[in-house]
């Protein structure tokens, strides 16, 4: 709608328009942490009066009496670390020698495979939770970490995203090199397929680790046992807690503990990500 | 598509290919498709608690079905769901058209994009369920924006915002946007750097102004991955869950306003309420099967 209005202008006051709209932004999306993190730094005292942007001293002394506290929070860090690290490698290992799989080998069921897997790509796990739990039950995997992690092995989207870069960046001719060289195929798959797939594979790393720390939905279905709890769980325990008699600052700490390693991640690699998800768009 | 490879050899290596597919299809067979069949299964069947006797499971053929559309629930719950996702949505995309136009144009030579897309990324990273805990912090009666709000003057006392359907559905529907408009942004910018820039000078030498060029040129372009977009983000919609839960305490107050089809989903599921929960899920599969098709259709006609 600001385009209309643009109608006609000059590059500057397009321009001007443009890093208005674009601070506005950035404030949006910041704002909401920067309260997160001076809260964190507040007593409860100091929060109970109310709002002042200017970070106090108790960042420590809320951090202790977090630890100090009932709720499992190291074990839930150790329990979040546990399953988006592994359900990263193994789904984008699986991921990779599946799209490797399609990519290099001509089979029957090739075309069926691949169109098989488009097909499925949207379906959400929400939809079949209920069945998904009752396995889960019945293997008498609750309060497990294999019902979290191994599912991960087939992902389609992870797939998906792989596949296309495989087919722009994998000459099929270093594979042929390899088996005229007496390489077997895994052993071409893991020496030389694998390092050559490294940054998409990094990308895809990143992606299925986060949303795997951040699930909530089926872990929650899953995990009962206090000392099993992920760190989204345990967030939402603190959500049914009568909230008032609890003390604010430990609240606004534990947020802090629990988006922070994502936040320092992608701090670092921010430019790999979000020049993955550029690249996972609909060009193929 | 790798052309026809030699074909003697191929004829020898081509079981590598079955081989290596066992370790997606066996996990993919178990953990997700004998879920969906035992799923389905299940939502012929009565089967619940009540208090502490096991009701079932008996079959019932499509009763689960016609108790779940008779009753006024469902429909409320898919009202809800479609109202935040709209008022997320609506800002999301014309926002997002908007910073994807500005970054890919050549002659705003915007500085600091870099800069600009890492931060609105950043909070599709971050935990929905931490964010939604932040939100009702930040928005409880006596928390930090009341407290902002008034010393602005903007309020004189404190606004429950969880008190009330609106303000409370706009809270959610504005996460979502945050959460989204970054990805939705850069998805578009990518589509627009993907247009061929002769289009471009050819319509500038005929004297097109920059607004002319975004509704005649950029936006016809942009309609598949437009379409995708929207899908996609209505697959989304429909699979909202850890906001609404964790913002109203999977109560969706106030009265059941901010109730979604996935926390009425989980309500059932806690209860063990399987006939429910099935046919319940039966319905979402196919809502979610149809929406796929017809992206599954657009991106197959985009390749040939």
């Amino acid at each position: 709608m600001k385009k209309k209005k643009a109608k006609g202008l000059g590059i500057g006051p397009r321009r001007v328009i443009a890093y208005a709209v674009l601070v506005l932004m950035v404030f949006l999306c910041l704002f909401w942490f920067y309260v997160l993190f001076v809260n964190s730094t507040r007593s409860n005292g100091e929060l109970t009066r109310g709002f002042s942007p200017v970070p106090s001293d108790n960042f420590v002394t809320n951090w202790k009496n977090l630890m100090a506290g009932t709720l499992p929070v190291w074990n839930g860090l150790i329990n979040s670390a546990i399953v988006a690290c592994l359900s990263a490698i193994l789904s984008t290992y699986f991921s990779t020698m599946t799209a490797y799989a399609i990519h290099a080998y001509n089979f029957r069921l090739k075309k069926a495979m691949f169109t098989f897997i488009l097909m499925v790509m949207m379906i959400p796990t929400q939809v079949t939770a209920l069945g998904f739990v009752q396995l889960v039950t019945k293997l008498k995997l609750e309060d497990s970490f294999v019902p979290l992690i191994v599912p991960s092995i087939a992902a389609p989207v992870t797939f998906y995203y792989l596949k296309q870069y495989m087919q722009s960046n994998l000459p099929l001719s270093l594979v042929e090199a390899a088996r005229i060289d007496g390489s077997g195929e895994l052993h071409t798959f893991n020496m030389i397929v694998l390092p050559l797939m490294k940054p998409a594979i990094a990308v895809q790393m990143i992606f299925t680790f986060v949303s795997s720390w951040n699930n909530y939905f089926i872990p929650a279905l899953i995990l009962h046992a206090d000392k099993k709890k992920t760190l989204p769980i345990l967030i939402a325990q603190l959500r049914s807690a009568d909230f008032l008699k609890f003390d604010m600052g430990q609240v606004y700490i534990m947020i802090v503990f629990s988006i922070l390693p994502v936040i320092v991640v992608y701090l670092f690699l921010s430019r790999s990500i979000v020049g993955g998800v550029a690249a996972g768009g609909v060009k193929g | 598509m790798n052309q026809k490879t030699n074909n003697k050899k191929a004829v020898s290596y081509n079981k590598w290919g079955y081989i290596f597919l066992i370790p997606f299809v066996v996990v993919y067979v178990v953990f997700q498709l004998i879920p969906l069949f035992t799923t389905i299964y299940n939502s012929f069947f009565e089967h619940y608690r009540s208090g502490l006797t096991q009701i079932g499971p008996n079959f019932v053929g499509f009763d689960n079905y016609k108790a779940l559309l008779s009753q006024g629930d469902l429909l409320i719950y898919f009202k809800n769901t479609m109202i935040m996702w709209i008022m997320g949505f609506v800002p999301q995309i014309i926002v997002s058209l908007l910073l994807g136009a500005w970054f890919s144009d050549p002659q705003l030579r915007l500085k600091f994009t870099n800069f600009f897309k890492t931060v609105i990324y950043l909070p599709n990273l971050i935990m929905a369920s931490a964010f939604a805990m932040l939100f009702f912090t930040l928005f409880s009666d006596s928390g930090p924006m009341n407290s902002i709000l008034i010393n602005l003057g903007i309020l004189d006392q404190p606004f429950k915002f969880l008190s009330n359907t609106w303000s409370t559905r706009t809270l959610i529907a504005m996460m979502n946007f945050l959460m989204w408009f970054g990805n939705t942004t850069i998805l578009l910018m990518a589509g627009m750097l993907g247009i061929d820039t002769a289009l471009f000078e050819a319509a500038e030498v005929d004297g097109a102004t920059s607004t002319q060029i975004f509704y005649k040129i950029t936006l016809p372009l942009l309609r598949p991955i437009l379409i995708y977009v929207m899908i996609t983000s209505l697959i989304g919609g429909l699979q909202m869950f850890d906001v609404p839960q964790i913002l109203t305490n999977g109560s969706g107050d106030p009265m059941r306003s901010t109730m979604t089809l996935i926390m009425y989903l989980n309500k059932h599921l806690f209860s063990k309420n399987y006939g429910m929960a099935g046919a319940l899920s039966v319905l979402l599969f196919i809502v979610t099967g149809v929406l796929s098709m017809i992206i599954f259709k657009f991106t197959k006609s985009e390749n040939d």
